[in-house]
């Protein structure tokens, strides 16, 4: 139909096909991810096959009926829960400082928070350990939550300082006028006004906590031991069981399928708002 | 905006101070003192100076790794961007196509990276796997775990998988701030096609591809998961980078006083090319006006 | 520079609005001349800013047909157009320079180097931006950089016509004055054809030779400032335009009389009114006189604008205003008279013509 502004901005007649093939190209190691996990080993091992000639869910049975499996599922998403709370909590009253006031050492601090965004986990794997070690730790989801705050902290402090940025100040005095607390205030009416940077700042904290795996399995033995480490364990004396495999592999990405639909909106409209 | 001079904010702040001293400052001063030291086991520590730092920078081990890093993120950065920007550059702008198409790329984001190195481990196996047996019935030579070129190969393309989504987001989202009028005027002016992408879009993405560069930078610059999954580091210490390394020479071996030099120096490199980067990219907003 | 001519042009915004027969733009047919100075007066919402971008290639109408010189040009994009156009909020190219932004249709176009040096430098001269034509775009202020959109709009020498939607709002009341009267003498030395769109009156009735006022998604009355001020041709028209604007009350008519409440106030004509419509007597305050003869009124409340005094007064039971000299004495007990002339008799909002004095409209 030609009542619309006529070809907007870019791109030539074929520019859809561009983001469609990206598309292609991103299914296409998963598609074969989920056609192995349908198959049996026998069928996996033997000719190439485009989808299961004899599907079967006995691979998703064996872990849904095996605890140290399912446990594995939930490990994971008690810790990067209890991360996504405490890294948005405790970002939440700081970037509103960086925000809004001018303090001693506010811009070192700002970029040393940042630093630490920089750091590599490889690094502080070891040093971890010990720490959580000497403080009887080891093996609990808060050690996780916590030793995942040292890049998520940064990150949220970042995200909620760009939309905080955007709320005008006379909103702030305005209700301090009004008579209301701090507290009253920051609950009340400011955290409503950013809510889509709250939510995108959760989403990246729940994603970043969700595939770290180096830290995670460092801090963990048994009781909290992620899915993603549990993994590991489908090699056996007899060999690999590779269906398992591929079944829990599908199974880890269906929480973050899941999170990115249900925030799709906000995640639109929090890129377009904020920093990231 | 103007901001209040408020030494009070410090305790909003404080929160924050806490957990970050708890989870960086105290096993950063670990590291430290690691690297100073040397150990027989038994909790005998010895000052070693500077000899863990010498060592570290004088063996090739150390040297190699840290190329094989460069090279890899020079690769993923000049593959990522410019692919992220072409991608977004014709995403769609409206209609059910947006929700769509952000949800199905945001996906391997949020692949746990383990997971994400299995996918491709799979992928990419010549018996099982789609990738690898379609390769060799084509006639390619393609063994990841025997050929250090295919093990590359299967590295970066798994990272540009992985992550390209990431700027894709970045840069859709510098693209839709972009009101209107700016499109009108250039057809208006007569722009060609690339004139917008040259005049218009490419500076109004610059705040975000920073952002991405920077992002993309540090985080290929930390690999670890992914390639460890997929080729252990090998074949040989082909696909050996930094962070590798250094799991399997402080876990691994189990030398310490090593590992934690190597950390300190790693650390100061990513903080140092991160900056580097910074500035060069702010520097021509700097120069002029 | 070209005679543009807009054959029944109607748009709707989307298919199922065009459905419900909800128009943003209803029916349009109107010429606009080769050289002339419109305006395009309307509140926000009317759909000035819609024609506007009908005309320059930016929208395709859902129906009709535009002509530049008797050419269909419906189809044809901006580029082919060759059309300058002007937007309300700054667009400028940031890592331009000042010159290369001026520069930038011109080169496009490959108009050769030594042309468009000459060009732009006429226009940073009328700009006032000579002194900063090698700083970069970005670090200029609002104002300084919607000059420069002005300036990209006026650089081409050739153009069909240039279209202002609004282009003076960010920019500050006294260089508001300033632009507007250099566009006017531009206008005069080039005779480019010119449609400027405004919500402002001021702006309107200053820049432009015929102004066109819309009001709802359609034009209501194509004229002259004079005419829009001595015989408006809808009752929006007689209260957008003036301030304060036209006095309306309903009214009865019978022959060359209207009577309004208990009074009789005779006409200079008899209008042609039909049975059925709603009836109303317009008359501009201005054109209201305060004596001691003539009808009885009521004054509430006397407000001193400086060179006028406005005088509030109910008139049976209607608001009146009227509009006296700063000297004008205030008698007690006062009436009114209408001037005849001036007087207005609207049917369902259009104007209805009177036997004596015919008008276009």
């Amino acid at each position: 139909m030609n009542n619309r502004p006529v070809n907007n901005s870019s791109g030539s007649r074929l520019g859809f096909l561009i983001p469609v093939v990206y598309i292609l190209f991103l299914a296409l190691p998963i598609y074969w991810l989920v056609n192995m996990s349908f198959k049996t080993n026998g069928e996996i091992l033997g000719p190439l096959t485009l989808w299961p000639t004899n599907p079967t869910f006995r691979n998703y049975m064996v872990i849904f009926t095996d605890p140290s499996w399912y446990n594995g599922y939930i490990n994971s998403i008690i810790y990067v829960v209890m991360n996504t709370v405490i890294s948005v909590s405790a970002a939440l009253p700081a970037a509103y400082a960086f925000s809004r006031y001018r303090f001693l050492g506010d811009k070192h601090l700002f970029f040393w928070l940042l630093t630490n965004r920089m750091a590599p986990p490889a690094v502080f794997a070891l040093p971890f350990f010990q720490l959580y070690s000497a403080f009887g730790l080891i093996d609990t989801h808060i050690a996780v939550a916590i030793a995942h705050c040292l890049f998520n902290v940064p990150l949220a402090v970042w995200i909620l300082e760009g939309f905080m940025s955007g709320v005008p100040k006379e909103i702030d005095e305005t209700a301090y006028i009004d008579g209301y607390s701090f507290p009253r205030f920051f609950v009340k009416i400011f955290m409503p006004l950013i809510a889509s940077g709250i939510g995108v700042a959760a989403f990246f904290c729940f994603m970043f906590s969700w595939v770290e795996l180096l830290i995670a399995r460092t801090l963990t033995t048994t009781d909290a031991k992620p899915i993603a480490a549990t993994m590991t364990r489908t090699v056996s004396a007899s060999g690999m069981d590779w269906g398992v495999l591929a079944a829990a592999g599908v199974l880890t990405i269906i929480p973050g399928a899941l999170v990115i639909y249900f925030v799709r909106n906000y995640i639109a409209k929090g890129f377009a708002l904020g920093r990231v | 905006m103007e901001k209040t001079w408020n030494n009070k904010a410090w305790f909003l702040v404080l929160p924050v101070l806490v957990l970050v001293a708890f989870s960086a400052v105290i096993p950063l001063m670990t590291v430290v003192n690691y690297s100073v030291q040397d150990t027989f086991g038994n909790n005998e520590f010895f000052w070693a100076g500077t000899d863990w730092f010498t060592q570290t920078l004088t063996s090739p081990r150390f040297w190699d790794a840290l190329w094989r890093n460069l090279v890899f993120s020079a690769v993923i950065l000049a593959i990522e961007v410019p692919l992220g920007i072409l991608i977004a550059l014709n995403m769609p702008k409206h209609g059910i196509g947006v929700p769509l198409c952000l949800v199905l790329m945001a996906l391997p984001l949020l692949i746990p990276w383990n997971v994400v190195g299995t996918i491709w481990q799979v992928f990419g196996r010549v018996d099982i796997g789609l990738l690898g047996y379609v390769l060799n019935s084509l006639g390619v030579h393609y063994n990841y775990t025997q050929d250090p070129t295919a093990a590359w190969a299967t590295v970066i393309v798994m990272d540009v998988w992985h992550w390209t989504s990431l700027v894709v987001l970045l840069c859709y989202a510098g693209l839709v701030s972009i009101p209107d009028a700016y499109y009108q005027a250039a057809r208006i002016d007569g722009a060609s096609r690339f004139s917008v992408f040259r005049y218009i879009q490419l500076p109004k993405m610059k705040r975000v591809l920073l952002i991405a560069v920077l992002l993309r930078f540090m985080d290929s610059f930390m690999i670890y998961t992914e390639p460890f999954v997929v080729t252990g580091g090998g074949p040989g210490s082909s696909t050996t980078f930094l962070s590798i390394d250094l799991v399997k020479m402080a876990v691994g071996q189990f030398d310490l006083g090593p590992a934690a030099a190597m950390s300190i120096i790693y650390f100061l490199i990513i903080l140092l090319l991160s900056w580097v980067f910074y500035t060069v990219m702010t520097q021509s907003d700097a120069e002029q006006g | 520079m070209a005679r543009i001519s807009l054959e029944h042009i109607r748009h709707a915004y989307s298919d199922k609005a065009k459905a419900a027969g909800d128009y943003a733009l209803k029916e349009v047919h109107h010429e606009w001349e080769d050289g002339g100075a419109y305006a395009l007066l309307g509140p926000s919402g009317c759909g000035k800013t819609t024609l506007l971008n009908i005309i320059s290639g930016l929208l395709q109408p859902s129906d009709g047909r535009i002509l530049f010189d008797g050419k269909d040009v419906t189809q044809l994009s901006t580029e082919e157009r060759n059309i300058a156009q002007v937007f309300q909020f700054p667009v400028v190219y940031d890592t331009m320079t000042v010159f290369d932004n001026l520069a930038f249709p011109l080169r496009n176009r490959k108009v050769p180097e030594a042309e468009v040096e000459k060009r732009v430098n006429e226009i940073l001269e009328m700009t006032d931006l000579a002194g900063m034509a090698k700083r970069r775009a970005q670090r200029l202020t609002a104002d300084q950089k919607q000059k420069i959109s002005l300036g990209r709009g006026l650089v081409r020498a050739n153009v069909n016509a240039i279209l202002f939607d609004e282009p003076l709002t960010v920019i500050d009341p006294h260089m508001k004055w300033v632009l507007r009267s250099q566009l006017k003498r531009l206008h005069r030395q080039s005779r480019f054809t010119m449609v400027y769109v405004t919500h402002d009156q001021t702006e309107a009735l200053t820049f432009a030779d015929k102004v066109v006022v819309m009001h709802d998604g359609q034009i209501v009355q194509i004229g002259t400032p004079a005419e829009l001020f001595e015989r408006p041709s809808h009752t929006f028209v007689g209260y957008f335009i003036g301030s304060p604007g036209m006095n309306l009350m309903p009214a009865s008519i019978d022959g060359a009389s209207a009577r309004v409440g208990d009074q009789t106030i005779s006409l200079s004509g008899a209008p042609a009114v039909k049975a059925g419509g709603r009836i109303e007597l317009g008359i501009r305050p201005e054109f209201v006189r305060l004596g001691r003869e003539g009808m009885p009124v009521t004054i509430t409340k006397v407000e001193d604008i400086g060179r006028q005094k406005i005088v509030r007064a109910t008139f049976c039971g209607q608001p009146l205003a009227i509009v006296l000299a700063e000297d004008d004495e205030i008698p007690t007990d006062a009436k009114v008279s209408f001037e005849k002339s001036a007087i207005g008799i609207f049917v369902d909002s259009w104007r209805a013509k009177t036997e004596t004095a015919r008008q276009e409209g």
